[in-house]
């Protein structure tokens, strides 16, 4: 369902953030990006959001090469997909429930739709009683809950996770990798990127790993790898 | 755009000029100050043309005074000269006897000053009514040759010089409001710039959920097309108050006569009002899709 065919990246002709990568991730996968910083998994993620266009190569999505898409075609694109941040961005001035609504709103979904689908998901992130919070009353795992509940109010078939516990300690980080699982359990791609070993290692996921912007290794059952 | 998303933008476009109504206050009056000069110009521009039309069948007029020594055969004969050039109406002959009638009835009260004269002073003379008044030079070219006539008097000059002067006030107005439509962009621009500043966060996230240009656009454009109303709306009212009382002061104090030569005011109403919203709401949009530029890239 992800497919990307020799893709190269070179920011300002200089540096090549990625080297002819290419990788196939299938619907229902669950996959880490490993990689030092400037390995490409920052890059990698950009391209697959249409954020950044890649300098040579395709990738498709869902049976579409996005690398042909137009530009008013990208929003939908999106709409496929979550993302979630390692600084959640979430909106300040917006409740939790508000939060998860602005996604919906963007896509032209009725209001009622909306007061139906948000507790929904609100209480499949086990924070129905903080749907009236302001984010700064909530602590950093109940922050990344909101945000992965915005991601995937939209029931897209990819969640694309750049460094979702990079701000979290240990046990909240472990609560968020339950939710990312469970999310993948019911069918939806999760694409992760990460610099936490004993995650990775425990999880037994597929493991891709870049370094210098090219894939050295790719194992279904994988565990961090040293850079040597 | 749907119900949702138009609600959406209002809300937000408002919120926006809250945020920063000193700058709100900036752009409303850059764009009020670009349409009260524009309507300053219009409202002259309409009015000299006006004279220019009104005069103009005043002004299609030459008069020919004849040399006193003439027979009266010999008159008789320059109006039949005149009377078949190209572009003349008609020709009208005046006596000396006439002219000096119709001088005393308009001087009235001081006619006695007339009486004086043991001669009659004026000159028997021809008034000739053009067809249209661009055949002047033509018709005066072809006078100066025919022998007995003493002077030409005509009015073109006056009329190109009234032409001359609506057009330069013209080209020095459009000029300025170029300048000050300008301006009023770029100080709307540099507004909603601020707004989109503080919704930097706001608009990444919006892209990443997939929300189209259009709907992460609505809220500046409506906050630039209410800054534009907003000014378009002040300068409207401030135009055609001044103007009421202008065109009233004119009618007390000079009497009816002069507001022949002005644009009777429920006549510009209509242009203002459209011309003005326009390029009020015009000026708003223009801003703001070239604030949000930079940042829908993504």
């Amino acid at each position: 369902m992800i497919r990307l065919v020799d893709v190269c990246k070179r920011y300002n002709h200089e540096v090549l953030a990625l080297d002819s990568v290419s990788l196939h991730i299938k619907k229902g996968d669950f996959v880490f990006l490993v990689g030092s910083s400037g390995a490409g998994k920052s890059t990698l993620i950009k391209l697959l959001l249409k954020e950044e266009e890649p300098t040579s190569g395709r990738i498709f999505m869902n049976n579409r090469e996005i690398t042909r898409l137009a530009g008013r075609q990208v929003p939908f694109l999106r709409r496929e997909m979550g993302v979630v941040f390692q600084d959640f961005r979430l909106l300040p001035k917006k409740t939790v429930f508000e939060n998860v609504a602005f996604a919906m709103e963007m896509t032209g979904i009725s209001a009622k739709q909306i007061r139906k689908q948000v507790p929904m998901i609100l209480s499949m992130v086990a924070l129905s009683n903080r749907a009236n919070n302001y984010p700064n009353q909530l602590s950093g795992g109940e922050q990344q809950r909101v945000s992965i509940a915005r991601a995937i109010v939209n029931n897209p078939t990819v969640l694309i996770a750049d460094e979702p516990t990079g701000n979290l300690d240990p046990d909240t980080s472990w609560e968020i990798m339950k939710l990312l699982s469970f999310i993948n359990k019911r069918g939806t791609t999760v694409i992760m990127a990460t610099h936490n070993r004993e995650i990775v290692d425990i999880m037994q996921k597929r493991v891709v790993v870049l370094e210098k912007g090219k894939i050295v290794s790719d194992e279904m059952r994988g565990v961090y790898k040293n850079e040597r | 755009m749907n119900v949702r998303g138009i609600t959406h933008s209002l809300k937000e476009g408002l919120t926006g000029i809250w945020r920063n109504r000193i700058m709100a206050l900036a752009s409303v009056a850059s764009v009020t100050a670009a349409l009260l000069i524009l309507g300053v110009v219009m409202i002259l521009v309409l009015n000299i043309n006006n004279i220019g039309m009104t005069s103009k069948e005043q002004f299609r007029e030459i008069v020919v005074d004849l040399r006193k020594d003439l027979s009266m055969d010999q008159m008789e004969e320059i109006g039949d000269n005149i009377s078949e050039l190209e572009g003349v109406e008609t020709v009208n002959f005046q006596t000396n006897e006439q002219a000096l009638t119709i001088m005393k009835m308009d001087w009235a009260d001081e006619a006695y000053l007339l009486e004086g004269f043991s001669e009659n002073p004026l000159p028997n003379s021809y008034t000739i009514v053009l067809t249209d008044i661009e055949h002047t030079e033509k018709v005066v070219s072809k006078l100066i040759s025919i022998e007995g006539i003493d002077d030409i008097r005509y009015y073109k000059d006056i009329v190109e010089k009234l032409i001359k002067i609506t057009i330069t006030i013209r080209n020095v107005g459009v000029i300025l409001m170029v300048v000050l439509v300008l301006i009023s962009i770029f100080i709307i621009f540099n507004t909603i710039k601020l707004t989109v500043f503080a919704r930097q966060t706001e608009i990444s996230i919006m892209k990443y959920v997939g929300a189209t240009n259009g709907f992460i656009r609505g809220p500046f454009i409506v906050e630039g097309i209410i800054l534009g109303f907003v000014g378009s709306v002040i300068s409207i009212l401030a135009i055609l108050y001044a103007y009421k009382i202008v065109y009233q002061k004119v009618l007390e104090d000079f009497y009816a006569f002069f507001t022949m030569y002005l644009v009777p005011y429920y006549v510009i109403v209509n242009d203002i009002v459209i011309i003005f919203f326009t390029i009020g709401i015009g000026v708003g949009i223009v801003g703001s899709v070239l604030s949000l530029k930079r940042f829908l890239r993504v």
